[in-house]
């Protein structure tokens, strides 16, 4: 796949988001927008993907992760950078202000993750999706809880910093250390706690610790997604990033197929733009001869139904994700 | 410390649905080892099937309401053994998270078809068992609490009984103790699983018609929360263990209820999971489990 020269990847993805950030104005606002979720939802989906699919451990906590990251860029912004940087800051300036809030974020994010991971990823399977789930949900009413942050109305007027560059950047960054990670020496420990913890345990793998550093990368990059969410729709609130928006993310690294980040990056976009495609579908109206048009709008109405039907029937039929053709790495461990 | 009686019984109504609630996780983890996400929807649809059949009737009287309650447990029941058919059988040999997907799965479908089915605003939920209220000094006991309480006990009894002292009882004591072997011994585990389904999913019917005659307003949504809550009480108790999941749901209701009243109110959503996590990292067994060594 093209990921086996990641180097060669990631510059030509900088390069693609350099011109794409230059050229932004350009475009309809509407595709740049898609776009943007795009690049998100490939950062997230690809860092999940590294705790889901290469470690073999089931988050359902994604979402978590990405509020801690938003809420401390936006933090960062807000209400520290105007007080740096009194008035009319140069672009120069704030862009840089937001790379730091964004890594401020992602490393908040990242400690978040150690601190959920550290305890909890003793848990196996089951057992560790509550609790990541749960995690998720103690975040939200943490967030709720902040009045400094809004409380449940969350944070208004972020200031606009997301754009192409950034947003594709990061997506490209991410795919570049996850895939790198998982093909050095040290990642290999990761597939091998997911293939067989006890057997890997017996290589000598500390397996608690891989499990644990996968989980601080994936919440690095949640965090830095989240950051750049923020940025994006100009307004932040707890219930943005509750459970739904964690199965969003679980069901684009199913579709892609779990351990396969190229199929994950394809998952995402396309699971992107299946929403929009379907709104556009809904507003259209096939003509008929001699009769009333046919109204698609009942599509509109079925479009969150599909994604469970989606998840139920790869489960039964496609396991390895759609995106997958290789069955090297994907075999299911059947216990 | 009349407050404190008058928490305690609300608490304690509560954690009885709770109760019912865990009793359906623990049931199925006891013979497939795995989380029925969509437990917490078949409870939603027992509350709405309560609410489609208690319309129909238009007077409400105990009879009426056992009526109510009995068929919307059957239609429940019917329809756990058809999710257990279609979505987790064909997946038994499969690794435990394609179940555990398929189940969120199954939850987030039921979630949906029940917004464009049962329309997604909060609907009214008629009045199926009579309402008074009863005073005693200070102290207010609802009608509506007393009923929670016996059909909750009735049902933690009942079941009980089935798997202590029935045939279907012991098969489905030995196919959780070791499918394999229980199917040597001619035990069809197919009707076992089946029936435990079953017999879980009516159980949560049960406690979706409570939750709609204790807070008269239900949506597709309402299963969720209480039964992420629940989930964890059947964890708190013990998973697998039948007297824990009950005890596990009157905990954490009795404790969310008297959180509510004080003033870390808004955090009351929080609390299961903390008493989760603090659970599995002090005592991952639970509160009745026996802690059981993984074989390689």
């Amino acid at each position: 796949m093209f990921l086996s020269r990641p180097r060669t990847c990631l510059l030509v993805a900088i390069a693609i988001s350099v011109v794409s950030g230059a050229i932004q104005h350009h475009i309809d606002p509407y595709f740049v927008d898609v776009l943007t979720s795009i690049g998100i939802n490939i950062t997230l989906a690809v860092s999940l993907n590294l705790i889901n699919g290469y470690a073999g451990q089931f988050s359902l906590g994604h979402a978590g992760f990405m509020a801690v990251g938003a809420y401390t860029s936006a933090a960062l912004t807000m209400f520290l950078g105007p007080k740096l940087f009194p008035s009319a800051a140069p672009t120069v300036v704030t862009m840089v202000w937001f790379l730091f809030a964004l890594l401020a974020g992602g490393c908040v994010a990242a400690l978040a993750g150690l601190f959920v991971g550290t305890p909890s990823l003793r848990l196996r399977g089951d057992y560790l999706a509550i609790v990541t789930l749960g995690f998720g949900q103690i975040i939200a009413v943490i967030f709720r809880n902040i009045e400094g942050l809004g409380g449940a109305l969350g944070l208004n007027g972020i200031p606009a910093n997301t754009n192409l560059f950034w947003v594709f950047g990061a997506a490209a960054l991410t795919t570049y250390v996850v895939t790198t990670m998982v093909n050095s020496t040290y990642g290999r420990g990761f597939l091998a706690t997911h293939d067989d913890e006890v057997a890997a345990q017996a290589m000598g793998i500390d397996t608690t610790r891989c499990k644990v550093i996968a989980f601080v990368v994936g919440a690095f990059f949640a965090g830095i997604a989240g950051g750049l969410y923020g940025h994006f729709t100009l307004t932040i609130n707890p219930k943005g990033f509750d459970f739904t928006r964690s199965i969003e993310i679980v069901v684009m690294v199913i579709v892609g197929g779990m351990g396969n980040t190229t199929g994950v990056i394809i998952a995402a976009t396309l699971l992107t733009l299946l929403p929009e495609g379907l709104r556009t579908l809904a507003g259209m109206d096939i003509p008929l001869p001699g009769r009333e048009p046919l109204s698609l709008r009942w599509i509109g109405e079925l479009r969150p139904l599909l994604y469970s039907i989606l998840l139920i029937s790869l489960m039964l039929l496609r396991p390895q994700g759609l995106f997958t053709w290789r069955s090297r790495r994907v075999k299911l461990k059947a216990t | 410390m009349t407050e404190f009686f008058q928490q305690l019984i609300n608490g304690l109504s509560l954690g009885a649905m709770y109760a019912l609630l865990a009793l359906g996780y623990t049931l199925v983890y006891g013979v497939l080892r795995f989380i029925n996400f969509a437990h917490s929807d078949v409870f939603m649809v027992g509350a709405f099937a309560g609410l489609y059949v208690g319309r129909s009737f238009h007077n409400s009287s105990v009879g009426n309401g056992i009526l109510i309650k009995l068929l919307s447990m059957l239609l429940c029941a019917v329809l756990g053994i058809i999710i257990e058919r279609f979505a987790y059988r064909p997946l038994r040999q499969r690794s435990k998270l394609t179940v555990l997907i398929t189940a969120i799965g199954v939850s987030l479908l039921l979630e949906n078809a029940g917004q464009l089915v049962f329309g997604a605003n909060p609907q009214a939920f008629p009045q199926v068992f009579p309402a008074q209220q009863f005073t005693k000094g200070d102290l207010i006991i609802s009608s509506k609490d007393i009923v929670v309480l016996g059909v909750t006990i009735t049902l933690v009894a009942l079941l009980q009984f089935i798997v202590l002292k029935t045939k279907i009882g012991t098969a489905m004591r030995a196919v959780s103790f070791n499918a394999p072997a229980a199917s040597l011994m001619g035990i069809n585990i197919n009707i076992i699983i089946s029936f435990t389904f079953g017999l879980g999913s009516a159980l949560a019917a049960a406690a979706g018609i409570l939750w709609g005659y204790k807070f008269p307003k239900i949506d597709p949504l309402m299963g969720i929360a209480p039964g992420l809550t629940a989930f964890v009480a059947a964890v708190l108790g013990g998973i697998g263990n039948i007297p824990g999941a009950a005890l596990g749901g009157l905990l954490i209701g009795v404790i969310e209820t008297f959180v509510r009243g004080s003033r870390w109110s808004t955090w009351t959503e929080a609390i299961a999971f903390v008493l989760l996590i603090a659970m599995l990292l002090f005592r991952p067994a639970g509160l009745l489990g026996k802690l059981q060594p993984e074989k390689v």
